[in-house]
């Protein structure tokens, strides 16, 4: 029984898990990378910048459907505003990017981005003091959502708001800020949002090494927070966190405070969220309140239901196959796409409850008998 | 003193503020008892659960309430783990510290431990992780994040798996043993908590005669060094471990004393004990 201690160590299921993750991630990416690189424009093999490109964003999806799955997967929190903290990690970068244009703009103000030069507006508002500095958009990028989902996690959990009621509150937060963001006076590029971005740290985002970085960084960045979240779901923490999606009375009642546990899952999850939208916005060239909208929080919770929920990988999976589909399928039917999104979405619910990783495996803890004769194996 | 040392130092305040001790805080219990329960009421929608109940429980003592379904004695526990606020009343743990107004958490903290009615286990992981979540530790986030099971504490979930009797289950899911197999699994995650007060709410329902008997040693051989309150229906069961019982009716007490005291009362007989024959 003595080799239970290692079972119940974080390390242990790094060691067992990371490994192949991580050999297929960045196997997939730097080969991807290389191919870029290297590779002439007629070879077979050759992945053009637009490719690139686009798988960087399916990992900025992943990194968001992993946040998702830490608190919905693992805590039972079905979060449907991860979209709001997203966007936000995405304004915080796009304040940054917009920064580095200076007198590049279409008007040329050394200091105002264009879109406040076209509102006629005279100086910089104090929220975008210190944007030209990479290390205070980075701040900005942790702290803002990271009180947002402090604030809302505290208040929500404290008066023990949970299930359908919480899901709707999420939905109404990343409604409201949507709406707020499509207001020119936030000060925020109204519904253009913002863009026409230059570079970043100096280096031309359109250039394809530039562009490769930014890909590899996300791959990157996804490892790290994948390797985090398994050391932290596989502490003692979280085991309470898992006790109390299932039972969350019985962790009550022996002594933990379990809306402390919530509230600190969630804002860790609503700054992987936050880093994933920053990693986002560069790539893509454009934030706008569209990234707010409703409808984006959903569809993440559809790839992670389709991945498989408490896994990590699965999510993961679920975020990169789906959007693979969504490319395709919107190439052909732009218009079908949400009917098929709710297809998926239905039949998965019905026919693979624990996703497609609940094809592959189906056991949880996998020194865990399910079947009563659990013999002593140690 | 260093700049690192002040920090820590600082830090350590903070934690000390912030978090929960591991040991429970002491209880003055000079008046011989551990639990005072009084003028207790509860109402939900304008039916009174519990009505001007008075209850006082001994330290050490092992103390079986009765009563008929709907008497209103879940709803006591409740009131005493924090589940529940009461309309008005008092509940002391000791002669000093107001369980009113703590949450279930602090309760469970100041050395309150609870079997639920219906088994409550974490049915998603191994026996063993019930055990050691359940266990005496320091309950607050920053240390069961960097928490490291230690040879001492698994000595401890080693022997408590003996007692229960699973040990050979120790890996199995929680969700997959019997019933009786929980009920025992949630009396070890109370044992393992080292309470000072165990509520036991129908501990041997669904279980065999001989885990019933087993039960019965069990509870009985932990009073003394601990306090329990066990509910149960099964009149053998109580019968064979009760000095002290209870008798609830209709949300207030309706007759205390031993057993054959208790069953002589002409009140018990008539609304609850009458009905059995
Ligand atoms: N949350 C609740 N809401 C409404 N009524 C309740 C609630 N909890 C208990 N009751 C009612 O209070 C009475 C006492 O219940 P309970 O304490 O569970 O009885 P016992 O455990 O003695 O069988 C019952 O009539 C029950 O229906
Ligand atoms: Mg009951």
């Amino acid at each position: 029984m003595s080799s239970i201690r290692n079972h119940f160590s974080s390390l242990h299921d790094l060691r067992e898990k990371a490994p192949v993750f991580l050999a297929v991630l960045f196997g997939i990416s730097i080969y991807a990378s290389a191919c870029n690189l290297w590779l002439p424009e007629d070879s077979i093999f050759y992945v053009s910048t637009y490719t690139i490109t686009l798988l960087g964003k399916y990992l900025c999806y992943a990194l968001l459907a992993l946040a998702v799955d830490v608190v919905w997967g693992y805590c039972g929190i079905l979060s449907l505003g991860h979209g709001a903290f997203f966007a936000l990690g995405g304004y915080t970068m796009g304040m940054y990017l917009m920064r580095q244009i200076g007198d590049r703009g279409v008007y040329g103000d050394p200091i105002l981005p264009d879109f406040m030069v076209f509102l006629n507006w005279q100086e910089l508002p104090w929220f975008w003091y210190g944007f030209d500095h990479f290390w205070v958009a980075i701040l900005a990028m942790i702290l803002v959502p990271g009180i947002l989902a402090f604030v809302f996690g505290w208040l929500a959990f404290r008066s023990r708001v949970a299930g359908v009621y919480l899901s709707i509150m999420t939905q109404a937060l990343t409604y409201a800020l949507m709406l707020a963001f499509f207001r020119n006076e936030m000060g925020f590029g109204g519904n253009n949002g913002l863009t026409d971005f230059k570079d970043l740290l100096g280096f031309n985002l359109q250039s394809d090494s530039v562009r490769v970085a930014l890909f590899l960084c996300s791959a990157l960045v996804l490892a790290l927070a994948y390797c985090l979240s398994l050391l932290i779901m596989s502490s003692r923490f979280g085991r309470v966190v898992v006790g109390i999606r299932d039972a969350e009375d019985r962790a009550r009642f022996i002594g933990f405070k379990t809306e402390n546990y919530k509230v600190w899952l969630f804002v860790y999850s609503a700054i992987l969220a936050a880093i994933a939208g920053a990693l986002y916005v560069p790539q893509v060239g454009i934030i706008n309140p569209g990234e707010f909208s409703p409808l984006n929080s959903i569809e993440v919770v559809v790839w992670v239901a389709v991945g498989g929920r408490g896994t990590l990988y699965g999510a993961i999976a679920g975020a990169l196959l789906v959007n693979y589909a969504k490319t395709r399928f919107t190439a052909v039917f732009p218009e079908a796409w949400l009917f098929a999104l709710g297809a998926l979405f239905v039949g998965v619910t019905v026919f693979l409850p624990q996703g497609l990783v609940g094809l592959f495996k189906n056991k949880k803890l996998p020194w865990c008998n399910r079947k009563k004769t659990g013999e002593e194996q140690s | 003193m260093t700049m690192f040392d002040t920090v820590k130092q600082a830090v350590q305040s903070l934690h000390t503020g912030l978090l929960p001790e591991t040991k429970h805080p002491d209880i003055d219990i000079s008046h011989q008892v551990l639990l005072y329960v009084e003028g207790l009421s509860v109402s939900f929608d304008g039916f009174k659960a519990l009505n001007d109940l008075n209850l006082y429980i001994n330290d050490g003592e092992l103390r079986c309430l009765i009563g008929a379904n709907g008497a209103g004695k879940t709803t006591l526990m409740d009131v005493i783990t924090g589940k529940t606020r009461p309309d008005i009343g008092d509940v002391y743990f000791g002669q000093t510290i107001d369980l009113l107004g703590k949450t279930e958490a602090e309760i469970a903290q100041l050395g309150i431990g609870r079997k639920f009615q219906k088994p409550t286990v974490f049915e998603e992981q191994s026996v063993f992780a019930n055990l050691e979540l359940a266990m005496k530790v320091n309950k607050g986030i920053t240390s069961t994040l960097f928490a490291r099971l230690s040879p001492s504490e698994l000595d401890w979930i080693s022997q408590v798996l003996d007692t229960i009797g699973l040990k050979s289950h120790y890996r199995m899911l929680a969700g997959a043993l019997s019933h009786g197999q929980k009920q025992w699994l949630e009396i070890g995650m109370l044992l393992i908590a080292d309470p000072r007060l165990m509520l036991v709410d129908e501990p041997v329902a669904g279980m065999t005669a001989q885990e019933t008997e087993r039960t019965a040693e069990l509870l009985t051989s932990l009073a003394g060094e601990r306090t329990v309150v066990v509910v149960e229906h099964d009149m053998e069961f109580v019968r064979s471990i009760a000095k002290t019982v209870t008798v609830l009716h209709q949300g207030s007490v309706l007759a205390e004393g031993s057993m054959s005291d208790v069953q002589n009362n002409p009140a018990v007989i008539e609304v609850y004990l009458g009905e059995e024959q």
